[in-house]
């Protein structure tokens, strides 16, 4: 425990010194604040105390930096050699990826920290559902976990960052627009499949603020399975 | 803590990278581990580390199997790996804090570890900058400090002084000389006086496998066997005094070096010495022996009888 915690710090450390953190911080919030309070169908526009225009937002731009978040992972440590010094220290290869995994997360967790005053500011204007709120952000932070994991697993089987961002988009697209895509065209059990894999279905059962196991369930296994994933590509090096 | 490799492989697709090696080293032991390019000295050191898992056969190190309690092993083991890779981004201070906190230290103790890493390998005037901003030389010694920042009892040192200064490997072979007192030292390095300067014994490696093991000393003789003589005899006839060192019971050939000078290398039957000889023969006859040199066969050619093929 104490080992992943140490990782998780120089990740975040890492992150901040590097300014990847600000910019990230920056045009998230730039972003998810001009559409929810400025532009487009935005907070004045619906006319609700409600925050769904910024979880429709979050939910597309967090889609965009997850990757470029993580693409350093352990793309760098691959090219620079630099995990052949950490895997040698007294840690397992899942204590790293859990490690890793859990900075960006906090790095995700601060961002959406930031947002706190749109609620703030919100609850001013008019009554607003704490309920519903809270869930939404939970499911920002679970659809961020997701795309952590594969993003991790993506960053995991190169080292070259750029392929890293690029796959880990590419792997991401499915579970955020083509399976909802491709649910709309099947019907019986196939459409049934797609549908269950579609991000856009789970976080937006949570967002309106049902917490079904189901969801869960789906948020749960794709981090396990990216963060598996990710330990197994680490754990290759040991096989003839 | 003993390390005991037994029949160790390691392929590499259709590959031997190390084929079949078997040694042990003791605590309180330096071995140097010599070799040509690729054959096979880092993947052996980083199968000892874990970083790599082992083919077949395995590494015991105080009995516990490395293919069954790898995790647990790496505590006991600071490692330095070729290339010295480092977080360049990470000022000096940082990087070995956070080494220190992997490697299990307590927390009260990784500030007075850290310092004592800087101080041991003078790096006091570089300890705020970040790690990209160091010479090699410096980076170097940054690679030395994590190794052993957790006083380990094994220390794997893969070309540790690659990059350093001439007075700063006279300092880092008397640390690790130091140190080897108490731990159990495996060092890889191209410079051959380093390994005579610093180890206990040499494992010459080619090709995967172990082609000598012992100390310089035995290697010579093994390497020699005939003894090798340079003496100048003054004050006599070159070709009088090659007739009579010819005519002596211990030599097996004599050689002109240089006919002006009257230099000879006389070459003993196995086993046998001339220098006595070679003595009593100028006091007999009145010569001047004005210079006796046994000759050493160098590491060098050792080296280069065992690895060229």
């Amino acid at each position: 425990m104490q080992a992943i915690w140490v990782i998780t710090k120089r990740e975040l450390n890492s992150f901040f010194d590097s300014l990847i953190a600000y910019i990230v911080l920056v045009l998230f919030l730039g972003f998810s604040g001009f559409f929810t309070w400025l532009f487009g169908s935005d907070v004045f526009l619906v006319g609700q105390a409600n925050l769904q225009s910024f979880f429709s937002i979050a939910y597309w731009s967090l889609f965009f930096f997850i990757p470029a978040l993580t693409m350093r992972l352990l793309a760098e440590e691959n090219k620079t050699g630099t995990i052949e010094l950490l895997l040698t220290k007294a840690v397992t290869d899942r204590q790293v990826v859990v490690g890793k995994f859990l900075s960006t997360l906090l790095l995700v967790a601060i961002a959406l920290l930031f947002t706190l005053p749109y609620v703030i500011t919100l609850a001013n204007i008019g009554k607003i559902d704490v309920g519903a709120i809270a869930c939404g952000y939970l499911g920002l932070l679970l659809m961020s976990a997701a795309y952590i994991s594969i993003g991790l697993y993506a960053s995991s089987i190169t080292n070259n960052q750029i392929v890293a961002f690029l796959a880990a988009l590419f792997i991401g697209l499915f579970f955020h627009i083509i399976f909802d895509a491709l649910a709309s065209n099947f019907t019986g059990w196939v459409g049934e499949l797609f549908n269950t894999l579609s991000m856009s279905d789970h976080f937006d059962s949570i967002s309106r603020g049902v917490v079904d196991t189901r969801d869960l369930i789906f948020f749960f296994s794709i981090i396990t399975v990216g963060l598996l994933l990710s330990e197994l590509s680490l754990t290759k090096r040991n096989l003839d | 803590m003993n390390i005991r490799i037994e029949n160790l492989s390691k392929r590499y697709g259709p590959q031997k990278a190390v084929d079949d090696i078997s040694f042990q080293v003791k605590t309180g032991e330096i071995v140097g581990f010599l070799g040509p390019n690729g054959a096979g000295k880092s993947t052996t050191m980083k199968m000892i580390t874990g970083y790599i898992g082992i083919g077949q056969g395995d590494i015991f190190i105080d009995d516990q199997s490395v293919k069954q309690n790898g995790d647990d092993l790496k505590k006991f083991i600071g490692y330095l790996p070729e290339n010295n890779p480092l977080y360049l981004d990470m000022p000096v201070m940082d990087y070995l804090a956070f080494c220190a906190a992997l490697q299990g230290v307590e927390k009260t103790r990784i500030n007075e570890r850290v310092r004592e890493m800087i101080r041991i390998t003078g790096l006091n005037a570089e300890k705020h900058k970040k790690i990209g901003e160091l010479s090699k030389g410096y980076r170097q010694r940054v690679g030395l400090a994590q190794a052993m920042i957790h006083d380990p009892k094994i220390l794997i040192l893969d070309e540790p002084t690659t990059g350093l200064d001439p007075n700063q490997i006279v300092e880092i072979r008397k640390l690790i000389r130091e140190l080897g007192k108490e731990k159990t030292v495996i060092l890889s390095t191209h410079i051959l006086p380093e390994v005579e300067a610093t180890c206990d014994r040499i494992l010459i490696i080619n090709k995967g496998k172990i082609v000598a093991n012992g100390t310089a000393e035995n290697l010579r003789n093994q390497a020699a066997g005939q003894e090798i003589l340079r003496v100048r005899i003054e004050d006599a006839a070159a070709d009088a005094v090659l007739h009579e060192l010819r005519r002596l019971s211990a030599t097996d050939r004599v050689e002109w070096v240089d006919k002006s000078l009257n230099r000879f290398e006389i070459i003993s039957r196995t086993g046998a010495s001339a220098k006595r000889e070679v003595f009593q023969l100028c006091v007999q006859k009145g010569w001047v022996l004005s210079e006796l040199i046994p000759m050493e066969t160098r590491l060098e050619d050792i080296f280069r009888n065992l690895t060229m093929n």
